[in-house]
């Protein structure tokens, strides 16, 4: 297929130095600034070495990318709250033109699954949204091939950044103010780590799957959120006298999304250690699945969206 | 004699294959008379179960004057169901009217000012509200009583009562200004 991508970052291009791999083609590159477009497709090692050089990726306008002859969009710009603009505009102006769309960005599906959807029916084009939860792990198609309605429930970690704290914090005894500046050294917290130890991003994906598994209805506000911030070292002792832990599980059915730190047996499965994640799907007639990975990560999100764009229908 | 609580206990893991056997801790209370003990066992051999272990609490009294006895068991799940109803055959009063035959345990863990929230009217509004018995306690405080404290709280709930016995908590510990950091029901696995 022909990708246009928005959204150069991490994820955006390793999608891009990635697709030849998995047999597509880079059609339009685009950051907030500018575009590379090309119906013959982009030589895309040149445009990300002028990104690199801080120069502009290509010669044209960001918008130019809806003009080329593309088959798919990858919508990899980051994630908004709320109205999810600009993404959700992006997403609406590609299916408008009867293309695919695979998003990473987790706004628009968390926040405005019921119009997105209602987009995809008037359109020849459809999405997919796979990168959006649990990065390089297989979420979203694992409920697919269970079929949404044989799945019950869906539990797990799915915000890297808190369960590595909460594992340093475990390990070492240390506090949260403490350990969470050290994360922040390592890079795997961001100088506002309010998304992450907060639980928001952890509840967007769990919105998602709500939505997924209800078929829509739901966004973050529906979602009774809890951070880890209030947890002291002292109480992950206490958790561990007792063969638990504490961990920021999420869990969503179609009653609803809950997403805070709970106690789980510290050899179970949902007690990843580190920056990893984990899924427990819970089946009708299979009891559970648990699935674990890397959930965040530009390589690691790019196979999300490229095993997306290989189940699209062709066009 | 009276069963007050069932334990499903001992193996996280459900047997998934036919024939697997689990644990099971049955929590009884027996008058204090002879032949009350065996009474209590006998249904449980004739329908299978492997005895493996039986602790009778003599020294101690629950607030009914009985006398506790815990009991530890195998037999494959199936037939846990049977060795339960046969205890009542036997005469065995079930608690509560038959709902909630198996009680569980679950532990909480509590964050905050604890200890200057009035820990202990906090675990008798527990045991009030909750409809929960506290059966072990542990407290870190750290920094000190005044500081932030963490208390993990080990529980006997009626299992049916479970998602009733934590809301209540969470009331609880919301009235008072504490963090809660509960079990995660189905993520046992």
């Amino acid at each position: 297929m022909r990708l246009a991508i928005l959204g150069a970052g991490a994820v955006g291009r390793s999608v891009a130095e990635l697709a030849g791999d998995y047999g597509h083609e880079v059609v339009g590159l685009a950051d907030s600034t500018a575009a590379a477009v090309d119906d013959d497709g982009i030589d895309v090692p040149a445009a990300l070495e002028r990104k690199d050089a801080g120069d502009a990726v290509g010669a044209a306008e960001p918008e130019a990318v809806f003009e080329a002859g593309y088959d798919a969009l990858v919508e990899a710009t980051p994630t908004t709250l709320g109205d999810a603009e600009p993404g959700f505009s992006h997403v609406r102006r590609a299916l408008a033109d009867d293309r695919h769309v695979v998003l990473a960005n987790k706004g628009p599906v968390a926040e405005r699954y019921d119009e997105l959807r209602a987009l995809e029916a008037e359109s020849a084009g459809s999405i997919r949204f796979e990168a959006t939860v649990g990065g390089a792990i297989p979420v979203l198609s694992t409920i697919e091939d269970c079929t949404p309605g044989a799945v019950t429930a869906v539990r797990g970690v799915l915000n890297g950044t808190a369960n590595f704290i909460l594992t340093r914090m475990a390990a070492e005894g240390l506090s949260f103010d403490h350990v969470l500046a050290e994360a922040q050294d390592l890079g795997v917290a961001e100088a506002d780590p309010t998304f992450d130890v907060d639980g928001i991003d952890a509840a967007l994906k769990f919105v998602i799957l709500a939505n997924v598994l209800a078929d829509g209805g739901f966004t973050l506000e529906d979602a009774a959120v809890d951070g880890i911030r209030e947890i002291p070292a002292s109480a992950l002792e206490l958790a561990a006298e007792d063969g638990r832990t504490i961990r920021l599980i999420g869990e969503a059915t179609r009653d609803g999304v809950r997403v805070g730190p709970r106690l789980v047996p510290a050899t179970g499965a949902l007690a990843v250690t580190g920056t990893r994640n984990v899924v427990q799907i819970e089946t009708r007639h299979a009891g559970s699945l648990h699935n674990s990975g890397r959930g965040a990560g530009g390589p690691e999100t790019a196979t999300a969206i490229l095993s997306d764009v290989g189940r699209l229908p062709s066009r | 004699m009276e069963v007050t609580t069932v334990t499903e206990a001992v193996d996280d893991e459900p047997a998934e294959t036919d024939g697997g056997v689990r644990s099971y801790t049955v929590r009884l209370e027996l008058v204090d008379e002879p032949g009350e003990l065996l009474g209590a066992l006998e249904p449980i051999a004739e329908h299978g179960g492997n005895l493996l272990s039986i602790h009778h609490e003599r020294g101690s009294v629950t607030p009914r004057g009985h006398i506790p006895v815990e009991i530890d068991l195998e037999s494959p799940p199936d037939r846990f169901e049977t060795i339960v109803d046969a205890l009542r055959e036997a005469g065995v009063n079930v608690m509560q009217a038959g709902e909630g035959r198996y009680g569980e345990q679950l532990s909480v863990v509590l964050v905050g000012e604890l200890v200057e929230t009035d820990l202990s009217g906090t675990l008798a509004a527990i045991e009030a509200d909750a409809d929960a018995t506290v059966v072990d306690l542990s407290l870190a405080a750290p920094d000190g009583i005044d500081e932030t404290a963490s208390a993990r709280l080990r529980l006997d709930v009626d299992s049916e009562r479970r998602e009733g016995a934590i809301a209540a908590i969470r009331a609880i510990a919301d009235d008072r200004g504490l963090a809660l950091v509960e079990p995660l029901p189905g993520g046992e696995a």
